[in-house]
């Protein structure tokens, strides 16, 4: 999922400054998973917004909705009914992306509540961790199932590197050196000898570059 | 300071302990102030943050959340995530200037009505002190006393 964590109550407040009335957008995805930006975290914000509204006599007035998803035009639209005349800005407690589809579908001024961190899972209860960084072209195939993109720290494909200390990388002693861990399993799977085949180079062209990707499925279209 | 000011406080209180301790306190006729509001809850690991802040919106000026002795919970550890709770309240409490001292976890058992009695008169007593909610209308217009940030 997106993992995502709330801005500063100060910086939103900030954001929202000159508006009268906001419609708090919370979503129903991986925010909610991630304690975000879900029914619960966009009350709360409301609530923190409002008070802090009513100290300095230019009271908040708030109408909070969490749809299903954000990044779906479908749930999007759910949200029509909200976005009245009155309402000054659109407040979007989503991903990135969630916030980009409100600001597509309305005229309004809205603003992103979170910072959208990476794309991780949950570690334990309360703590999430990166685990792909959306290279475009998986090979956890050939490293044990660990991403060295993003879980070695120069996201080398021939590591590891003269760092790696005791298992550990010398950027902290808390993160593991992930070239550590693709051979220890390598090994472990018995397919230490596909770490020595001789790899082409990554063709980054299929990550960040030329604008933003796009995944076309013509089968599934309806129109 | 506020004069004749009288803060309202509610009293998260759980069934399992805090809020016998309340009862035991009244028939041993203890007396406590009347600020305190309480609330009953199934377990202080109920508490949740929304409500906390309802209250603090509603016009409390304290709020304290009262649970079982630290691994005497009737649920094993609610009163420890309340107490996490607590202390994330705090923060928020702090960050929006309404400040994290009128918000508290205490402890206790159902046996002890006089600790009770005491906890209610320690934050009546704190509360008193830090002077009405920034938010409280009805004192809002008094001469500075507590714009916390
Ligand atoms: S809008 Fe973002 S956070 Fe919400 S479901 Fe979609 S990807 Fe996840
Ligand atoms: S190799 Fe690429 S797609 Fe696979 S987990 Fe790593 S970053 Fe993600």
């Amino acid at each position: 999922m997106i993992i995502a964590e709330g801005k500063p109550i100060a910086e939103v407040a900030e954001l929202i400054k000159d508006a009268k009335k906001v419609l708090m957008v919370g979503c129903g995805g991986c925010v909610t998973v991630c304690l975000a930006g879900g029914e619960k975290e966009t009350g709360i914000l409301a609530s923190a917004l409002r008070m802090l509204r009513q100290q300095q006599d230019n009271p908040l007035e708030t109408v909070e909705v969490t749809l299903t998803r954000q990044c779906d035009p479908e749930y999007v639209e759910m949200l029509d009914k909200y976005v009245t005349d009155d309402i000054d800005c659109i407040v979007s407690l989503a991903c990135g992306v969630g916030v980009q589809f409100l600001a597509e579908r309305y005229p309004k001024w809205v603003v992103p509540a979170l910072n959208t961190k990476f794309a991780g899972g949950t570690v334990k209860h309360g703590q999430w961790e990166e685990r792909c960084g959306l290279c475009g072209e998986c090979i956890l195939y050939r490293t044990g199932g660990i991403c060295p993109i993003i879980r070695c720290s120069k996201s080398i494909l021939n590591g590891p590197c003269g760092g790696s200390q005791n298992g550990k990388c010398e950027v902290s002693p808390e993160t593991d050196c992930a070239w550590q861990l693709i051979y220890d399993r390598m090994q472990a799977l018995g397919k230490l000898d596909m770490l020595l085949e001789i790899q082409p180079v990554k063709d980054w062209s299929k990550a960040r570059d030329g604008g933003p990707r796009r995944v076309v499925r013509e089968d599934v279209m309806i129109s | 300071m506020v004069a004749d000011f009288e803060p309202k406080i509610v009293a998260f209180c759980c069934y399992y302990c805090a809020y016998s301790a309340a009862d035991l306190a009244g028939s041993l006729r203890l007396q406590y102030p009347s600020n305190i509001r309480l609330v009953e809850m199934p377990c202080s690991g109920k508490i949740d943050v929304r409500v906390i802040l309802e209250a603090f919106e509603g016009g409390a000026d304290g709020v304290y959340v009262a649970g079982c002795l630290e691994g005497d919970c009737h649920f094993l550890k609610g009163n420890i995530r309340a107490r996490k709770r607590i202390g994330y309240v705090k923060k928020l409490l702090d960050e929006i200037g309404i400040g994290g001292e009128r918000v508290e976890m205490f402890n206790l058992s159902a046996a002890m009505g006089p600790r009770f009695a005491e906890i209610a008169a320690e934050m009546t007593e704190r509360i008193r002190r830090l002077g009405p909610s920034p938010l409280n209308k009805a004192y809002k217009k008094e001469p500075a006393s507590s714009t916390a940030g």
